[in-house]
């Protein structure tokens, strides 16, 4: 089952520079193992140590977030749009006295 | 590597910083790399999506983030990084911006004192994740050679 999976800019260097990845897989993360087993370099920035993907890294099917689908097991089918989009995030250190 | 920012772009992140003072800002940077290049060509400040803690933290929506790389995309720009401020802290990346970072991207940090920017920096994130490197960063000026600026702390 082939499925389109869309890299963000930072990442593509790691993906032949390609935008888009077509990978076969049924559900998320078998698409995600099969993009990270040919394209390894993405394995570091999309998961940590223990192998769950990062906080930041939020992953689509066509429209909706996994997080409120079945995470990593959500099933994908023949068609689908599977999207990497990071939430870009900064801050400073925390200061107890700062102004909330 | 180095990255070029023309001032008024400077003084455009430089007063979206001062506008959301206390809180943070965050935005897109927009532009084209060649070899050791980057020159930034348009500035696109973004809300910070982030609901508390808005004087320490700040976020892009992950829609926000798709429709500005679908636009720059779109128009053939790269989306080279972003900015945002530290109100009342130093220009530096702390360990809360290496855990959300991405490699490749350009990071501008302005640091906000009372209301008034007064430094700005650039850094990369370390291929291996473990720290950001300064990068340099020259402002255009228009006619006028590019001056060094920030990214060499």
């Amino acid at each position: 089952m082939k499925t389109q999976v869309n890299i963000p800019t930072a990442l593509r260097q790691y993906a032949g520079k390609q935008e888009s990845v077509t990978v076969e897989g049924g559900t998320v993360q078998e698409v995600l193992d099969e993009l990270t087993a040919r394209h390894e370099g993405l394995r570091r920035h999309l998961f940590n140590e223990k192998g769950d993907l990062r906080s930041f890294v939020n992953v689509y099917v066509n429209d909706s977030d996994i997080r409120y689908q079945e995470g990593p097991r959500t099933p994908v089918k023949e068609g689908d749009v599977v999207s990497i989009v990071p939430a870009i995030a900064g801050g400073r250190p925390h200061d107890p006295r700062a102004r909330s | 590597m180095t990255i070029r920012i023309p001032e008024g772009h400077v003084a455009r992140i430089e007063a979206h910083a001062a506008a959301t003072y206390p809180e943070e800002c965050i935005g897109a940077l927009g532009g084209t790399a060649d070899g050791d290049s980057r020159s930034i060509v348009e500035v696109w400040p973004l809300v910070n999506a982030c609901i508390e803690s808005r004087h320490s933290r700040s976020l892009i929506a992950p829609r926000d983030y798709q429709a500005v790389e679908r636009e720059y995309t779109r128009r053939g720009l790269l989306l080279l990084g972003f900015y945002h401020s530290h109100p009342d802290h130093p220009a530096a990346p702390s360990s809360f911006d290496l855990e959300h970072a991405l490699p490749w991207h350009s990071y501008l940090i302005v640091r906000v004192d009372r209301g008034h920017p007064t430094e700005m920096t650039a850094w990369v994130l370390r291929e291996d994740r473990s720290t950001f490197d300064p990068e340099p960063m020259a402002v255009v000026q228009d006619g006028r050679a590019p001056t060094a600026r920030g990214g060499d702390r």
